[in-house]
């Protein structure tokens, strides 16, 4: 469907109510694999990573990775979901080339994780509150790679590489119940929530959560229910949407796309749906219905797991502060005003932000810098800001222009050497000779000569016309190079041409 | 010079350890008598004449400079090959496994080789281990050395033909609803099935992964013992794999050597398995030892099992669901044979559909669409779910059992071997002859099977199955050889001395190359 065939947004929602739902799958980032020793690697050469367990060999036996268990455990607590006294892994078969034994070893009826609650907060200030049916463990996929025919399609492809070293590695899967009531929110909703998830579980430290590395990836359900009838509409899944700007774009596209269609007379495939980030559409999968039957039967190769209630309060005295207490926490503590803090989240620089406050610099000034300079140069530099300077460097830096030893155009070259990678702050300074000049000696040395240069400037400020100061002062700072604190070369230039108070 | 071959394990243990014999010589001795004999027996499907012999040196070497050496190391054996070797073919005796050499050792594998033991060869098999007599190998059936126009029994013929025909005095075996035991019970030979979980699974080619266990094939209960101390014991690898620790079965072997080690057992009957419909000869031979025991102190106890009747019928439904679901990865894209669709585009889809249309045998399909249909939704709870009931309640049956005796028989198999092809258009006769091995694998318990005795009506092997509770695998072995001791000095021999002498081919193979 081209875009043209869209329903325009608000007449959508005058005639539809959308229902969303969410699976998002993490990928945690253990050591080995969930079912194997292999490596848990991310870019190794094809098929390196592997072992008669996760290239499925005739023999090959799975052995629980207990990390994996914790991290999921973990996961499943700060979801506020309930942990499972007694789960079990199932699997779930069908036939694909990238699903090494033809089943995936995943988890039914008997899920690690369920009844959780997650509330966001929306840019308007709405409050969501999206249930959690579940999150359970099971075994990401190998990477099918299709060579020939169009860009990368298995359509037309001549033939198909596949690398299993993505097979095996431990995902967490949380599924959402049904979402209602969204309305016009409903792509925000889905942001917020995949933003939500992504930043608990890089809190938990239990996944890298780079959603272009598809640590984390969504799969969004949207379907139309007419205004005034209570009959769910048929769903569509668009699976693997792997940002979250893609997330929203996805689910407004289906809104739009949807009510197109119904409005026309037409009907709703129930089927998953490519999502193409270059043209902003979803494109047809294939059908998926109710019926789908994968046969899931307890997985006979592996033992219940069957967590202590003791071992999950441990884990639970293990979370980190949820980041939407903690953020709410921050802003008040730092007396940021929304649009300052919105900065900060949006940059990714809470982190750092925090860290530097930590190491003794001033809210605002931290937050300056950080969302300032630092990420001006990143961006030039093409890499994330935190990555550029560690908080503690960027705290002495602010402590050295607070002590009058550095201007702001100073501290701006000093950071620079510091990223240069010439040391700390201080060392820059000295190696560089960028300091204030404190002395007054050289300072009434330029002054003097600059005044004895603009004779009528002299005049005019000693008629009283002290703006006319400022001539002399431009003049003073390019003679020392910058390295003069001008509001001390004011008085100073004042005093020399007799006008001082 | 003594005949090598015809020497229990224990035996041969004693000669290499006084270095009266080296293994090279055990070894070319067994390989030289599968050369003779095989071709004829077809216990092997694969025979490793250069690496045993070189193995073999190995051995002899170390022991030659004075490095401890297990028990059974410089003994040859058999292995079945629904085990993984990486140095050896391993077919499950399935074509589409055809020629798979794989890059791992299963763990029983790797602990065999490491106690020293030297690997003959790859035994025969109904393909994946689904049958009762070997005639389902995509490889030609093993024949049964007793009368070779018999079965062997099944799934592990193979290994049962290659000990009782003096092929191997060793052999591995995997038994999932019988196919250690009855294949002994019908060649003459020992045949045991441990507790699961009390042998690693890992790097064998799974078939009911909740049922499956490897398990030792021998001619004496002691020999089995000795294996079953090398296979036996916790694996990381296996998740199914008990952590406990484990007595010696090769001590509590002996311990049923000593006089008066049947005074005061309580031996459970089983009512249910206790021969109704069975071959007359095979009852006889049950009734005659049963009295034999009590003559030698034993407790005759008659127990009821109720809830077998239905073992059968949950048996067809959980393996045919565990093996449609295993099976899944024999799917032409990383191992094994690769067929193209006659026509029409290559998809992988159609390439794997090709690719298991030529390469599963009639059982294996079978079992693939019972199992496929036991799993479907709307079928699951009616199917699979009951059948897991079902196999709690043979449990409880169990329990109750073992809280009134401390241990149980029952005929090995209803009956003698029967002639090939008798069986094979009717699945369901074929699968009733798994039913007095069944229950065991059902509820986890450890089983043995050893000869009782010649069938009078046609003078074939009948088999005694003894069962011990779950973990109590060192009972089965002590009252085992006590059994095998009583029988055998009631006889005054051996059962397998009365088997016929195989005659050697004209050619003898392995001056053509080993097959």
């Amino acid at each position: 469907m081209k875009k043209a065939e869209l329903m325009d947004y608000d007449k959508a929602l005058e005639l539809f109510e959308p229902v969303l739902g969410f699976e998002v799958h993490v990928e945690l980032n253990t050591k080995t694999k969930m079912f194997c020793g292999c490596a848990n690697e991310f870019g190794q050469g094809a098929n390196t990573n592997t072992c008669p367990t996760c290239l499925g060999l005739p023999g090959g036996l799975p052995q629980v990775n207990a990390k994996a268990i914790e991290s999921s455990i973990r996961l499943g607590l700060a979801l506020g979901c309930e942990i499972a006294e007694y789960s079990r892994f199932a699997r779930k078969n069908y036939f694909y080339p990238d699903t090494a034994k033809n089943f995936q070893t995943s988890q039914y009826d008997e899920p690690i994780a369920f009844n959780g609650q997650l509330t966001i907060e929306l840019e308007s200030g709405r409050l969501v509150t999206v249930d959690i049916e579940r999150a359970h463990m099971e075994d990401d996929a190998g990477k099918l790679t299709h060579v020939g025919g169009q860009a990368g399609r298995i359509q037309g492809a001549d033939y198909s590489l596949v690398d299993y070293n993505r097979g095996g590695v431990p995902l967490v899967e949380i599924v959402t119940r049904m979402i209602e009531g969204g309305e016009a929110d409903s792509p925000e909703i889905g942001r917020s929530y995949v933003a939500a998830i992504r930043e608990i579980v890089k809190g938990l430290g239990v996944s890298n959560a780079r959603m272009e590395e598809g640590n984390v990836r969504c799969d969004a359900n949207v379907s139309l229910r007419p205004r005034g009838s209570n009959i769910l509409g048929t769903r569509t899944e668009t699976k693997n949407v792997n940002s979250l700007r893609s997330v929203e774009r996805a689910v407004r596209y289906e809104i739009q796309r949807q009510a197109a269609l119904l409005a026309a007379g037409g009907t709703i495939t129930q089927e998953t749906r490519h999502w193409h980030e270059d043209t902003g559409i979803t494109s047809a999968g294939r059908p998926k219905s109710d019926a789908d039957d994968y046969r899931y039967f307890p997985e006979p190769d592996l033992v219940p797991v069957a967590p202590s209630r003791e071992w999950v309060e441990e884990l639970r005295a293990t979370l980190p502060e949820p980041p939407a207490a903690r953020r709410k926490r921050l802003q008040a503590d730092w007396g940021f005003a929304n649009l300052e803090f919105q900065d900060v989240v949006n940059s990714d620089l809470l982190d750092a932000v925090e860290a530097t406050i930590a190491a003794g610099a001033a809210a605002q000034a931290a937050r300056k810098w950080w969302t300032g300079e630092i990420a001006r140069l990143a961006n030039v530099a093409g890499v994330a800001a935190h990555s550029l300077v560690h908080p503690v460097q960027v705290a002495a830096l602010i402590e050295l222009v607070v002590a009058g030893t550095l201007t702001d155009r100073l501290a701006r070259q000093v950071l620079e050497g510091v990223i240069a990678g010439e040391g700390t702050p201080l060392e820059v300074v000295e190696l560089r000779g960028l300091a204030v000049v404190s002395d007054d000696g050289p300072l009434i040395a330029a002054i003097d000569e600059a005044l004895a240069a603009q004779p009528d400037v002299l005049a005019k400020i000693r008629v009283g016309k002290v703006q006319a100061a400022g001539a002399v002062i431009g003049a003073v700072m390019k003679a020392m190079r910058g390295q003069a604190d001008a509001a001390r070369v004011r008085e100073l230039v004042l005093e020399r041409a007799g006008t001082a108070q | 010079m003594t005949n090598l071959i015809k020497l229990s394990a224990a035996d041969l243990s004693g000669l290499l350890a006084d270095r009266s014999v080296s293994s090279v010589e055990v070894t070319r001795a067994h390989l030289d008598h599968i050369a003779a004999v095989d071709t004829d027996v077809h216990a092997f499907l694969h025979v490793a004449r250069d690496a045993a012999l070189a193995t073999a040196a190995r051995i002899d070497a170390r022991r030659a400079a004075g490095d401890v050496l297990g028990p059974l190391a410089g003994v040859p054996i058999a292995i079945k090959d629904v085990l993984a070797t990486q140095d050896m073919p391993s077919t499950a005796g399935s074509k589409i496994l055809e020629g798979w050499i794989p890059p791992y050792d299963a763990t029983v594998v790797r602990r065999v080789r490491d106690a020293g033991l030297i690997p003959l060869g790859k035994t025969n098999m109904d393909e994946f281990a689904m049958g009762s007599s070997t005639e389902f190998s995509a490889y030609g059936p093993t024949h049964n050395p007793w009368d070779l126009d018999r079965i062997p029994g099944g799934s592990g013929g193979g290994s049962a033909a290659a000990v009782s025909s003096f092929e191997a005095p060793l052999a591995l075996g995997s038994d999932t609803g019988g196919s250690i035991r009855q294949p002994a019970a019908v060649t003459g030979s020992v045949g045991v099935k441990p507790t699961y979980g009390g042998v690693s699974r890992y790097g064998s080619i799974a078939l009911a992964s909740s049922l499956d266990q490897v398990g030792p094939v021998t001619r004496t209960v002691y020999d089995a013992a000795l294996l079953h101390d090398v296979i036996g014991g916790h694996d990381p690898l296996d998740s199914t794999s008990l952590t406990d620790s484990w007595p010696s079965m090769a001590a509590a072997a002996r311990a049923g050597l000593a006089d008066g080690a049947l005074k005061g057992v309580r031996v459970g009957v089983i009512r249910e398995l206790a021969g109704e419909g069975f071959q007359p000869g095979v009852r006889q031979r049950f009734g005659e030892t049963l009295a034999l025991l009590a003559a030698a102190g034993a407790e005759i106890v008659q127990v009821s099992a109720p809830n077998f009747e239905y073992a059968i019928a949950a048996y067809y439904l959980i393996l045919p669901a565990e093996a449609s679901s295993n099976l899944a990865r024999f799917d032409s894209v990383r191992f094994g044979i690769r067929v193209n669709p006659a026509e029409g585009p290559l998809t992988s889809e159609r390439v794997m559909a090709a690719t298991r249309d030529a390469g599963f045998g009639p059982e294996v399909k079978r079992r693939i669409i019972l199992g496929t249909y036991a799993l479907s939704a709307g079928y699951y709870d009616a199917y699979y779910g009951s059948a897991q009931k079902v196999r709690t309640l043979i449990q409880r049956d169990f329990d109750a059992a073992f809280a009134q005796v401390d241990v149980l028989v029952s005929p090995s198999a209803p009956t003698t071997a029967f002639k090939f092809g008798e069986k094979m258009t009717d699945p369901m006769a074929m699968y009733l002859n798994d039913v007095t091995t069944i229950p065991a694998n059902l509820a986890g318990v450890p089983g043995m099977s050893l000869p009782m005795g010649l069938a009078p009506e046609d003078g074939l092997p009948v088999g005694l199955q003894i069962m011990a509770p779950a973990k109590l695998d060192a009972r089965l072995y002590t009252f085992g050889a006590a059994v095998e001791r009583l029988l055998e000095a009631t006889w005054g021999h051996t059962l397998l001395s009365q088997a016929p002498e195989l005659a050697p081919t004209e050619m003898f193979a392995s001056e053509e190359g080993v097959v």
